[in-house]
């Protein structure tokens, strides 16, 4: 199983100009400790909306690449996301889904992904262009490769080990995490 | 038997022309009767990508990401549809995006339906204790300049701007066939 820190940290390397959206708890955590960069928009709630948070700025943006990176409990929430997604097919966009099977915010409860229910099945129900399962951190380098080249929309399900890691806690205003995002996208804007 | 006038027949127009005039480019919707022409609308208009959701609440991370994009977007819901959102709407409070939903009411004016009528009757206080602006609409002929000053500040002033637009306005729906 994968070490998500390490994970995330491979999948971020020379992301050049790549859009990220990330999920509130861990997700969030684990993007930022791979280097905070004004092209985050870091979640601290909205639980369930990340995946389309990421469509709207893949609409918006058919020239960039946008990463989602988030976890199972977010995912599950939101998953009539992935039915809306399968509908635009935005080619831009690509969900990774850092997925323990818990909710580790909360006491590490086991998740529906537990019981075997397939997000990367869904996604492909939801006529996601791929959906892949991985298992290996030897597979970051490959996900990387989608985040810049594939043909979205994709989901990514990465088992990652079921451990708590220290949180690394990034900017919290929304106000300034949204100005940050847009004067780096578009500084005419700001 | 009553016949619509043309205006009455003609505010969803009027609403389309102001999503037209400040440029929104993104329309999430969960299909609904009473904006079944304004939904035809933008579906026929390319500059305006019509998203089709599953549940409201998703409506409401598709302005964010549109906004962080670069891009406006409105909303179209019923009344029903505002329950959906209530956590999600904190996204718009706490980042200060602009935000523009056009709501249809149910379970008010000549309600048939009761199963509509809890949700129907705390919508616009639902819509407030969120950090919305509200301006109900029961005439048809106030449309067009509610809803231009509605959207006006939305986007020139990142306000959450809620636009209900009354039972009376829209008609009562028609249960004989």
């Amino acid at each position: 199983m994968i070490d998500r820190r390490d994970f995330v940290r491979q999948l971020l390397i020379d992301r050049r100009d790549l859009l990220v959206v990330s999920g509130l708890g861990a997700a969030t955590y684990d993007v930022a400790a791979a280097g905070d960069h004004p092209l985050n928009f870091y979640l601290w709630g909205a639980m369930g909306g990340t995946a389309m948070i990421g469509l709207g700025l893949a609409l918006a943006q058919p020239q960039r690449r946008v990463a989602v990176i988030t976890g199972d409990g977010d995912m599950l929430m939101g998953l009539g996301s992935l039915a809306t997604i399968g509908v635009k097919q935005p080619d831009n966009l690509v969900i990774v889904v850092l997925d323990n099977a818990h909710y580790g915010e909360t006491g590490m409860q086991p998740s529906h992904t537990k019981a075997g229910i397939d997000l990367v099945a869904t996604a492909r129900a939801c006529r996601f262009k791929e959906a892949h399962a991985v298992t290996r951190i030897e597979d970051a380098a490959a996900v990387r490769a989608l985040l810049h080249g594939g043909k979205g929309p994709i989901l990514v399900s990465a088992r990652i080990k079921e451990e708590d890691v220290p949180r690394v806690l990034p900017l919290r205003d929304g106000h300034a995490i949204k100005q940050r995002f847009i004067a780096a996208l578009d500084p005419a804007r700001a | 038997m009553h016949t619509p006038s043309p205006v009455e027949t003609s505010w969803p127009d009027a609403i389309y022309r102001h999503l037209q005039r400040c440029g929104v480019r993104q329309v999430g919707y969960v299909p609904d009767a009473g904006h079944s022409r304004l939904i035809a609308l933008c579906r026929s208009d390319p500059n305006i990508a019509d998203v089709v959701l599953t549940t409201e609440e998703e409506g409401v991370g598709l302005v964010a990401g549109a906004a962080l994009g670069g891009q406006r977007a409105a909303l179209l819901m019923q009344s029903s549809g505002v329950g959906n959102c209530i956590n999600m709407f904190s996204l718009l409070r706490n980042c200060g995006f602009g935000c523009v939903v056009l709501v249809t009411m149910r379970g008010e004016f000549g309600e048939f339906n009761p199963w509509q009528v809890p949700m129907g009757a705390i919508t616009e206080q639902t819509l407030r204790l969120a950090g919305f602006l509200t301006y109900r609409i029961d005439d048809a002929d106030d449309v067009d300049e509610v809803v231009g000053a509605g959207c006006d500040m939305a986007f020139g002033g990142d306000l959450a701007v809620a636009l209900l637009l009354s039972q009376r306005l829209i008609g009562r729906k028609q249960w004989t066939k």
